[in-house]
């Protein structure tokens, strides 16, 4: 696929090409502006690309009309860079607040929520604050946010790029574990410690273009 | 709990930013209460033309030396004319009667004159009160015409004048609804600005679109409700404070207005007031939400 934003010189995604298999955990690395995040947003069904197909648990999002794309993403979670937890929400609350939005009772969250709080990490840290919490410990809060409907795939935007090497490394653990239940995982890093020390699928892209792609790589 | 949810998001909403959803409500009720009382106006004038038209005359005055053919002339000629519903010939002495029943307090005037000063005359009733020019070209140069009077002309006179308050009253409503939308709008942008977090995460996980936008135009629609309520406060204030109380003293002239009417403009205040407000919270929604 291809994707030129207005404006740009150059597309940002030249004639790109990747297939991803369920349960797979993939790495996009390459520099900035190489066009690794425009992957995540058309994933996303944020843009569209201007050539090619974009294809999401066997469904052509490219054609997808963008009143169901509610629906689509609940079947995605997403973890950022800056965490995007609600402030004035605790721990608990944050994670509940996705389950509510989308329609589940608080009788399901209250089941739920404790049950993924644990699984991350943060058992007893429930009714703390963000404010209250460390970095790594706010995005094991974002992380169990995006993990709680049970997506099929987790994206991942330099979850670990404000994060220093300790706590970035228990981070890609959880994300790990998480890829052992059988979510696809697709993280977008240019992390070179983290890539080399988890050893998977590692695709490169350089001005918009795939320059690697490789089984069980490493950075560089 | 997704509709307690949004209610209280309703809630929470106009409190959040208050001062912004008082002047929001004023201006939407100043601006409802002028639609509601242009409304009433419409009816009232329209009941008191039918009221008054129905009774309305046109008298040709005979002139004092009038032959008894040309009045037997002017008689055939109206009688068959196909403007004029009803004629009715009033004499000297009806005249003399008429006038004495008129002017019973000021008895040195009806003293003063004699039945043989006042002249004969043609009362005409015309099927379309309207025509009067007609009949004013037609009879004006007829032998024996002296005058001819048309009360609908003064009628006209007042119809006017009320039907520029009433054009005033509805510029004026029309001037504050535009400053309740822009309010509307602002108010909107104001929440959605301090709701971007809560609306990002929504977005994200895939809350449907009603579920983000719902809370917005509620609060627009609650705040526009709010406004009828106090527009039809102000109108039952009006109508007991001005109609009933102060211009009383016009009452054989307007014809009142009933409790039903204001209660029949009701629902339209409110549907206005919250239609309208729901639309303008969508479109700004659509700017500033891109959901």
């Amino acid at each position: 696929m291809t994707k030129t934003y207005p404006k740009a010189s150059r597309p940002s995604l030249d004639n790109v090409s990747v297939s991803i298999e369920k349960g797979e955990f993939v790495f996009f690395i390459g520099p900035s502006g190489s066009g690794k995040s425009t992957i995540i947003k058309m994933l996303l069904h944020e843009v569209a690309p201007n050539k090619g197909r974009v294809v999401v648990n066997g469904k052509d999002v490219t054609s997808m009309r963008s009143w169901k794309r509610p629906h689509f993403r609940r079947s995605i979670g997403c973890v950022f860079q800056d965490f995007r937890l609600l402030p004035n929400r605790t721990a608990y609350e944050n994670v509940a607040f996705a389950l509510e939005v989308i329609g589940k009772t608080k009788a399901v969250a209250r089941r739920v929520v404790p049950e993924v709080l644990e699984l991350v990490g943060l058992g007893g840290k429930e009714h703390r604050y963000p404010h209250e919490l460390s970095g790594g410990e706010q995005q094991r809060v974002a992380v169990a946010r995006a993990f709680v409907n049970r997506p099929l795939i987790l994206l991942a935007d330099e979850p670990t790029g404000n994060l220093d090497p300790d706590t970035s490394i228990e981070i890609m653990r959880l994300l790990d574990r998480i890829n052992r239940t059988g979510t696809t995982v697709v993280m977008v890093t240019h992390d070179s410690n983290i890539v080399n020390q988890m050893r998977r699928r590692v695709v490169e892209i350089e001005s918009g273009r795939i320059v690697r792609d490789q089984a069980r790589g490493v950075y560089g | 709990m997704r509709v307690k949810y949004v209610l209280s998001e309703v809630l929470v909403g106009l409190w959040r930013n208050v001062t912004m959803s008082i002047a929001m409500i004023i201006t939407m009720a100043v601006s409802l209460t002028m639609l509601g009382a242009s409304g009433l106006m419409y009816r009232q004038v329209d009941d008191m033309k039918d009221l008054y038209y129905k009774n309305i005359e046109v008298s040709i005055f005979l002139n004092q030396e009038v032959s008894e053919q040309e009045r037997t002339e002017l008689q055939t000629k109206l009688d068959g004319d196909p403007l004029v519903k009803d004629v009715l010939y009033v004499n000297k002495d009806e005249a003399y009667k008429r006038f004495k029943e008129m002017y019973q307090d000021a008895p040195d005037l009806v003293n003063a004159v004699k039945p043989d000063q006042l002249p004969e005359s043609f009362r005409l009733k015309l099927n379309n009160p309207e025509q009067y020019k007609d009949i004013y070209d037609q009879y004006k140069d007829t032998a024996g015409v002296d005058e001819i009077v048309d009360q609908s002309r003064l009628l006209d006179k007042i119809f006017n004048i009320l039907t520029s308050i009433q054009n005033i009253a509805l510029a004026a409503a029309i001037v504050m609804a535009i400053a309740a939308l822009l309010l509307v709008a602002n108010t909107i942008q104001v929440a959605a600005y301090s709701k971007r977090r809560e609306v990002a995460v929504m977005k994200l996980v895939g809350a449907s679109n009603w579920f983000i936008q719902a809370p917005f135009v509620l609060e627009a629609v609650v705040a526009g409700l709010i406004g009828s309520l106090l527009g039809l406060v102000a109108l039952v204030a009006a109508k007991y404070l001005l109609f009933d109380g102060s211009l009383s003293a016009l009452q054989g002239l307007l014809s009142p207005i009933s409790w039903g009417d204001i209660l029949f403009i009701f629902p339209l205040m409110a549907g206005v007031g919250g239609l309208v407000s729901a639309a303008t919270a969508w479109i700004t929604l659509r700017f500033y939400l891109r959901v």
